[in-house]
């Protein structure tokens, strides 16, 4: 384990269960995700990847255990589990709006591109900056520098919002496309785009839902070290969904695996390469000599 | 024909209608909730603003402050009731909202006396001799005041919060933007702006009837929005001066310029889909610096940014 990683828990879910009517989309999912990590969550088709995600940004709500970031319960179903396990314990149910959990420091991209399309890029950004600037709307009416700091709020906020959404952009690389309508752009500048955007709010967190979908090999290994490169920048704590095993086993320091809603193996990229249990999922069971699967 | 006194009266009309369509596009054209009971807060504005003059003798602007407020707060109501209603079930919503304002007016019965002054609001009837009060220079001089403040509101992040909300709700929720804060301030400022409007409305025609708010009216105002373009003040202006203008140029056809008129409005969406200005505004404060620099001789050229010029200065 590396240095950048420290013991401190970013996010962690404790049995976390969501049922939709009688199927259970993610069932008893346990993990830890240290600070500066790169977390890997992987699994074939329909295993509950996005739900987890959905359930970790309150667009769902739980129906079990307990979802916990940086100290604060921003989620809680019907059951919780104590320390020891087994004891369920009936607490209150708590579901945070999506848009608390997000300020709280928490931010992600989406499996299908999710964009302001008719908006430039420049404002993309910006639009997701407002976190940074706290002016009331009266004092967006004053948009002089000169008067009391009360007065000029908007003039000095908004300088500085447009200065942080310059840096962001050259950083991505997409910088010389600002003025474009976001929909315009090429489909592996708007996964840049929505990663910029995402940034913008200052995340602790950052959850990528399949950066890498669409992308070819190049692409794809320019984003790794995108990826890579903005953790360190910004000290970030990456969640990962994807479905690219070159990306996700060369970036990730640990891999969760999820198969049918149901926990599989949890290990470093080397330890999950190995796993009988992961590859028979991936790849079915090997016939034997008298034809049984 | 176009005598001043007809052409103020449509000038002053196009005025409030403006500041109606201009509310209406904060709401529909930036934070895209579709709206058909407009009119039921410009009756909301009407009535309290004429209550105020006439039963109470307070000043002109105060009535239309109050009328504004009432209105607002109306709007504020409703929105907490209906903002987590999803697109068509927010319009419909708002439909039958408009539409039972009117006819509680329609069938409100009531009687003040303050100060030995005696006001009656009998129904359908409506209220007459309401004090001509809305000049074209006072309607003129609130509508630019509205204009500017709308326009620097929608280019800050409250603004661009209200159009996050249009594009996609779900990235702006997850861009940790209280889309419901931001929802809210939209309608609470269509409301208020209606609000005043209405006010204006009757202390311009000196009367108010509750069939002067039918859900017609409502449509219309929608309309206008979408003809200018949503998401675009510039738009909702000039859109609003057409179509406040056009049955008026249409009075020599008679009978069909209501055909006309239709006729005129789909031409148009056809042609521009987008409507007038396609969600592109324009850009005032830019043209005034433009012509300022111009006056005073001033007119910076930025410092060439490529390579290209770089070159050129070293050789």
């Amino acid at each position: 384990m590396s240095e950048r990683i420290r013991e401190e828990v970013v996010l962690k879910l404790d049995h976390v269960t969501k049922r939709f009517g009688g199927l259970t989309a993610v069932g008893d999912v346990t993990f830890e995700i240290k600070k500066g990590e790169i977390y890997g969550l992987i699994g074939p088709n329909g295993a509950g990847k996005t739900t987890i995600f959905n359930l970790i940004t309150g667009v769902y709500a739980l129906t079990e255990g307990e979802i916990i970031f940086c100290g604060d319960t921003i989620g809680r179903g019907l059951i919780t589990y104590d320390a020891k396990g087994q004891k369920p314990e009936t607490k209150k149910v708590l579901q945070n709006k999506p848009y608390d959990i997000m300020s709280k420091g928490m931010a992600r991209t989406f499996q299908n591109i999710r964009l302001f399309k008719s908006e430039t890029v420049f404002n993309n950004v910006l639009t997701a900056c407002h976190a940074g600037a706290d002016y009331n709307i009266f004092q967006s009416l004053y948009r002089f520098k000169l008067g009391p700091a009360w007065l000029t709020k908007y003039a000095h906020q908004e300088e500085a919002l447009r200065q942080k959404t310059e840096d962001l952009l050259k950083i991505m690389g997409i910088w010389q496309f600002k003025d474009m309508l976001a929909v315009n752009l090429p489909y592996g500048q708007q996964r840049k785009l929505e990663i910029a955007r995402a940034l913008a709010t200052d995340p602790k967190l950052l959850l990528l839902d399949e950066p890498a979908a669409g992308m070819n090999p190049e692409e794809t290994i320019a984003l790794m070290k995108l990826i890579r490169e903005i953790r360190d920048r910004f000290d970030l704590t990456v969640l990962i969904i994807e479905h690219h095993m070159d990306l996700i086993m060369n970036v990730s320091d640990r891999i969760f695996v999820l198969n049918f809603g149901k926990p599989l193996a949890e290990g470093t990229p080397a330890e999950i390469q190995q796993n009988p249990e992961v590859i028979e999922a991936y790849l079915g069971k090997e016939e034997t000599e008298d034809g049984n699967a | 024909m176009f005598s001043w006194y007809y052409i103020e009266g449509i000038l002053i009309q196009s005025c409030y209608t403006m500041l109606i369509v201009l509310g209406l596009s904060i709401l529909t054209g930036y934070t895209g909730m579709f709206s058909f009971g407009h009119a039921g807060f410009v009756c909301i504005g009407a009535y309290v603003s004429v209550i105020c003059t006439m039963a109470f003798g307070l000043p002109y602007w105060v009535a239309l402050i109050v009328a504004g407020l009432v209105s607002m707060l109306l709007g504020a109501a409703l929105g907490k009731i209906t903002l987590n209603l999803k697109g068509d079930y927010f319009c419909i919503a708002t439909l039958g909202v408009g539409e039972a304002i009117r006819l509680i007016f329609n069938n409100l019965q009531l009687n003040i006396s303050v100060g030995g002054r005696s006001f009656t609001l009998d129904g359908a009837k409506g209220v007459p001799g309401v004090p001509l009060k809305t000049t074209f220079v006072f309607a003129l001089v609130v509508v630019v005041l509205f204009i500017t403040a709308t326009a620097f509101l929608m280019n800050s992040k409250h603004g661009r919060s209200m159009l996050a909300v249009r594009e996609d709700e779900l990235a702006a929720q997850m861009s940790g933007i209280n889309t419901f804060k931001s929802k809210m301030l939209a309608m609470c400022m269509s409301a208020l702006y209606a609000g005043i409007a209405g006010g204006m409305l009757a202390h311009y025609f000196g009367y108010v009837q509750p069939k002067m708010f039918m859900m017609a009216k409502s449509t219309e105002y929608t309309i206008m929005v979408i003809f200018g373009g949503m998401g675009s003040i510039t738009g909702s202006v000039l859109g609003t001066l057409l179509l406040c203008a056009l049955p008026e140029l249409l009075r020599a056809v008679g009978d069909w310029r209501l055909v006309f008129y239709g006729l005129a409005v789909i031409v148009i969406m056809i042609v521009r889909p987008k409507g007038l200005m396609g969600g592109k505004e324009l850009r005032v404060g830019y043209f005034i610096k433009w012509v300022f620099g111009k006056i005073t001789g001033k007119n910076r050229k930025l410092p060439p940014a490529d390579d290209g010029g770089k070159e050129a200065s070293a050789q």
